[in-house]
């Protein structure tokens, strides 16, 4: 189980699946994906693209677009269930219990009304409050995240604040509600570096104060490095490992993990060759049996083409590898190699 | 065997793709397909097909003038299973031949319009400034004047100037040039706004950094990628550029009597439609209207097809 | 083509860019300035930028958005022309007058690699005629045989297949697009190759394998980079030297050794603290106030004094000039008035 003290887990995803129906043929891109998020923890949901981690934001937020639809599983918000409501109750959820932080502030935030305005709207849809007590939370909000003047910029439009300024408007938006689960989907991807870490250190300190917890879900490790509790990898709709984001860094048991961690070029010690895993993360219609990144895994067995690991306990993460099974892979199999 | 080959392989590439399945599920689209081609074909194998010669005026006897159509008529003669004209002419072989005369012009026009509205587009959105404003204030002044003016306006300095047999021996170029001037200026802008946003691309830097010239580049890498909505216009306008030539032939500056198009016909017919005689004009009508809405219907789905948001 | 001989130059300053300055006039059209009274207004893109890059090395150009490294790329080939300065490759001035055959000649031997592996290969043409375009531009290939020979030659070095010649860009991936791209940069067997942010648009692991790619073909073929990006990580693995870049100006130009280990500007100090910390050293990364001013209004004298806890009075007034220091530059009030001390860095991991 992943949450460690007594309390219920916030959010429980128990093997959601979510799928495309195509006139080809119905493509799986969330595959039996199962994870908790306890009280105000950060969970880092990372992957590449196509790894169905933002399908898994949105599918949570309810908002996944047709024809894409939840097949199978359970989502649960404090024991209760979110996947099957109707779209009027998921509207009420959506923003008074669930936020949201998008990748692009610019479109983010509607150009035709003042930041103030948005923010004032959301707060009374799901609050109580009059106009003006609404007005003060709004206000507090913006100081709070950090934006000079706010006295002023309240009536601002969103075109006149800078990329960082916007993504802080947004992350108020997000909060301003109250909710309990923040869901935040490459919030910081489209600033330069310097807003990153702005960006970055204020999303941790206010969901800190605030008791809210966050779903980040993101491509950059980065990221993950510096602000989740815990991590999830995912690969190809499935997740390979979880575990406490110490761990998963920098003693990674999955195989895959282990090659995007040495991919990514850090400092210190300097090398000409960045470690890389050849080939590429198949097409959600090309998925391999048993496995799936068995083809370009290099310590790969004969039972890693056939059977299909669960995660399963390996040290303090859990890895879908059968590396970590008693059983182990079986006969050794080459690996193909295909660059991407 | 490599043409085949290729044929056959492109002939996959087209089954296979998105645009054809969208085709395929729309009935009101295949139905429409249907009739137009059916028209079209019909239309240019006239010579074969048409059971008389109605323009040749030695074939024309006048006491075969004004039979009505043949399910109506009380001495039933398949014949002239459409009736026949004033002159005695077939309705059926007029609307045949008129139909391939409207579809001549009507894809004359587009393609002059399209050629020149594409040249001008690309000339005026890869260069910009000058070129630029010139060709789109051009434009704008163009735009102001509804088309069948314009097309009147040329259509009647070109009367003033030159006799009427001359004329009406070149009729069909002088209406081909006037729909056609009315009508580049959309293809003008579309193009325009597209190759406004590929030349930003990096593949074209990337031709420009080989040292290419511009008008290379414009035709070999610029043009492939702003066809998709000129064919959705030039299908449009082909419907518009066969009522625009009906409306011109109706109103009696278009293709002339001894060339009628279906617009003439309609002409010719309304002129006895006081006496009772409606099928001079009625059947030429129902044709013109069926050709339009088909060709309209396609250009729809067709724009849906190629719009890749709607996939 | 018989190959015209043009001046060469010495081989450590392969490319020479010197005072290289690039503005936009960005104001408002004449009628609408002269109705509202408002002024022209100039982003001064790059604003004065010194650069010498020796055969087979790799000069990487980091910077945030808007501090003009990319427009540096594209006047260094050709697609923009300098406002002021100079570029000189191989001793050859870029911008004298040149005969045709001449200028290509010298085209030919410098490529450039795009971000975007989407946009940077047309969409309509298959993928042989994209790498086998510049072959054909400059004349080097003896007939059809011998350009399909040269183009399979060149998708194999790129770890694709021949075959791939007959399929269009969409079958591909971004990582192998990118692939695509080198190909045909190198078609026309250059020798300097502008490389401009190839691998920002790419997953992790793809990156990598584009990389690993561009520094055996480096090596292979003899090849000079300057390789622009904003992934300070990467440009520390792959790169001989590394020029920093301002709001259109180089603050800071070392080794990659000396800038990581010794960085001296402000700003560098404060990129370098932004890299995050994947050793789970614990080091803090000290977020830094401000953003990134607009380039159409630039601070007065040094540009980043707003944003600097070392700056002074004179560096609100007067641009600081380039000073070399420990085989390098940098132009730093502070600095060069040594008030800002100079430490070495580590970054290895605690344990």
């Amino acid at each position: 189980m992943a949450t460690t003290s007594n309390n219920p887990p916030l959010l429980e995803v128990k093997n959601l699946r979510v799928e495309f129906p195509t006139r080809r043929g119905t493509l799986l891109a969330v595959d039996d994906v199962s994870f908790d998020i306890a009280p105000g923890e950060v969970l880092g949901v990372v992957g590449e693209s196509g790894a169905g981690k933002s399908l898994t934001g949105n599918a949570i937020i309810g908002l996944l677009e047709p024809p894409g639809r939840i097949a199978a599983g359970e989502i649960r918000l404090e024991g209760r269930r979110i996947d099957n409501l109707p779209y009027e109750e998921m509207r009420k959820i959506r923003g008074a219990r669930i936020g949201a932080i998008f990748q692009d502030p610019l479109t983010s935030l509607n150009p035709l009304y003042s930041v103030g305005r948005q923010l004032v709207e959301t707060i009374q849809t799901h609050l109580p409050l009059s106009g003006s007590e609404a007005r003060k939370r709004a206000l507090d909000l913006l100081k709070e995240v950090g934006i000079p003047g706010a006295e002023n910029r309240i009536d601002h439009y969103p075109h006149q604040f800078s990329g960082g300024m916007r993504q802080r408007v947004v992350i108020a938006l997000a909060l301003c509600a109250g909710p309990r689960l923040i869901v935040a989907d490459e919030p910081t991807t489209a600033l330069d570096v310097s807003i990153q870490a702005q960006i970055i250190a204020l999303l941790k300190r206010l969901c800190r104060e605030h008791a809210t917890a966050v779903m980040l879900v993101t491509h950059d490790m980065g990221v993950i490095a510096e602000t989740a509790d815990r991590v999830a990898v995912m690969y190809a709709g499935r997740i390979v490992e979880v575990g406490p984001v110490r761990d998963v860094v920098k003693h990674a048991k999955h195989p895959y993990t282990k090659g995007l961690m040495g991919s990514i070029p850090s400092l210190g010690v300097r090398h000409d060759r960045l470690t890389q895993i050849d080939g590429a993360m198949p097409r959600l219609t090309e998925i391999p049996p048993g496995c799936a990144f068995n083809p370009r895994c290099i310590e790969r067995g004969q039972r890693c083409l056939v059977e299909r690991p669960d995660l399963m306990s390996a040290g303090t993460s859990r890895a879908a590898c059968w590396l970590h099974d008693r059983g182990g892979v079986g006969a050794p199999v080459a690996q193909e190699l295909v660059d991407a | 065997m490599a043409t085949s080959s290729a044929l056959g392989g492109w002939l996959h590439r087209v089954t296979d793709s998105d645009v054809w399945w969208s085709f395929k599920s729309s009935p009101m689209t295949v139905a429409a397909a249907a009739v137009t081609f059916f028209i079209i074909a019909v239309a240019f194998l006239s010579p074969v097909l048409a059971p008389h010669t109605p323009f040749d005026p030695a074939t024309l006897s006048l006491s075969d003038g004004l039979k009505p159509p043949v399910l109506i008529s009380d001495d039933g003669d398949w014949t002239f299973p459409l009736g026949t004209d004033d002159q005695g002419r077939d309705i059926l072989s007029s609307i045949m031949y008129g139909t391939r005369l409207s579809l001549e012009v009507g894809f004359a026009s587009v393609i002059f319009a399209m050629v020149l509205g594409i040249a001008l587009g690309l000339v005026s959105g890869y260069f910009g400034g000058t070129i630029d404003a010139v060709i789109m204030r051009i434009a704008d002044v163009q735009l102001t004047f509804p088309a069948i003016l314009v097309a009147l306006l040329i259509d009647g300095v070109v009367r003033g100037l030159i006799s009427v047999q001359r004329h009406d021996e070149i009729a069909l170029f002088v209406i081909v040039g006037a729909i056609g001037l009315s009508f580049w200026v959309s293809y003008a802008r579309t193009v325009r706004g597209s190759v406004m946003v590929e030349k930003n691309k990096e593949y074209v830097q990337a031709a420009r950094v080989i040292g290419l010239s511009p008008v290379l580049i414009m035709i070999r890498h610029v043009l492939p990628n702003v066809t998709g909505p000129v064919l959705v216009i030039a299908t449009l306008n082909l419907g518009l550029a066969i009522i625009t030539e009906a409306t011109l032939s109706f109103l009696g500056v278009g293709l002339p009597s001894t060339e009628p198009s279906l617009g003439t016909l309609i002409r010719l017919g309304n002129e006895v439609l006081q006496s009772g005689d409606w099928w001079i004009t009625v059947f030429p009508g129902i044709t013109l209207a069926a050709l339009v809405l088909g060709v309209n219907l396609l250009g729809d789905w067709l724009r849906d097809a190629l719009n890749p948001k709607l996939r | 083509m018989p190959d015209v001989p043009l001046p060469a130059g010495n081989a450590n300053q392969f490319v020479r860019i010197a005072g290289l300055k690039r503005y936009f006039d960005v104001s408002a059209p004449w009628l609408v300035r002269a109705l509202e009274n408002r002024p022209r207004q100039i982003v001064q893109a790059v604003d004065g930028i010194d650069i010498e890059i020796a055969k087979g090395e790799t000069f990487s150009l980091v910077g945030e958005s808007g501090c003009g490294k990319s427009t540096v790329a594209r006047l260094v080939v050709g697609l923009y022309t300098p406002t002021a300065g100079s570029i000189e490759f191989d001793g050859n001035d870029m911008a004298a007058r040149h005969s045709r055959s001449d200028m290509a000649a010298l085209r030919r031997r410098m490529q450039m690699i795009f971000q975007d592996p989407f946009a940077s290969l047309n969409p309509r043409w298959r993928v042989f005629d994209i790498i086998a375009e510049p072959i054909r531009a400059f004349g080097l290939s003896s007939g059809k045989a011998d350009l399909e020979r040269r183009v399979g030659e060149l998708l194999r070095q790129v770890k694709l297949t021949p075959a791939d010649g007959r399929k269009y860009p969409h079958e591909f991936s971004g990582g192998q697009r990118q692939r695509i791209s080198i190909a045909r940069a190198l078609a026309s067997e250059p020798e300097f190759l502008v490389c401009d942010e190839p691998t920002s648009a790419l997953d992790v692991s793809v990156q990598a394998q584009i990389l690993n790619l561009m520094v055996d073909l480096q090596r292979r073929l003899q090849l000079t980079y300057l390789f622009i990006s904003h992934n300070l990580a990467v440009v520390y693995h792959i790169s001989t030297r590394v020029g920093v870049m301002y709001l259109g100006r180089l603050v800071e130009v070392a080794p990659t050794d000396t800038l990581f280990r010794r960085p001296k500007h402000p700003y560098t100090r404060m990129l370098l603290d932004t890299i995050p910390d994947l050793d789970m050293t614990g080091r803090q990364r000290a977020p830094v106030a401000g953003e990134v001013p607009s380039p159409i209004n630039p601070p007065s004298g040094c540009t980043f004094h707003p944003r600097c806890p070392f700056a002074n009075e004179r560096c609100k007034i007067e641009r600081p000039q380039a000073l070399p220091i420990e085989g390098g530059t940098v132009a730093c009030h502070a600095i060069e008035e040594g008030r800002l001390p100079i430490e070495d860095r580590s970054y290895a991991a605690a344990g």
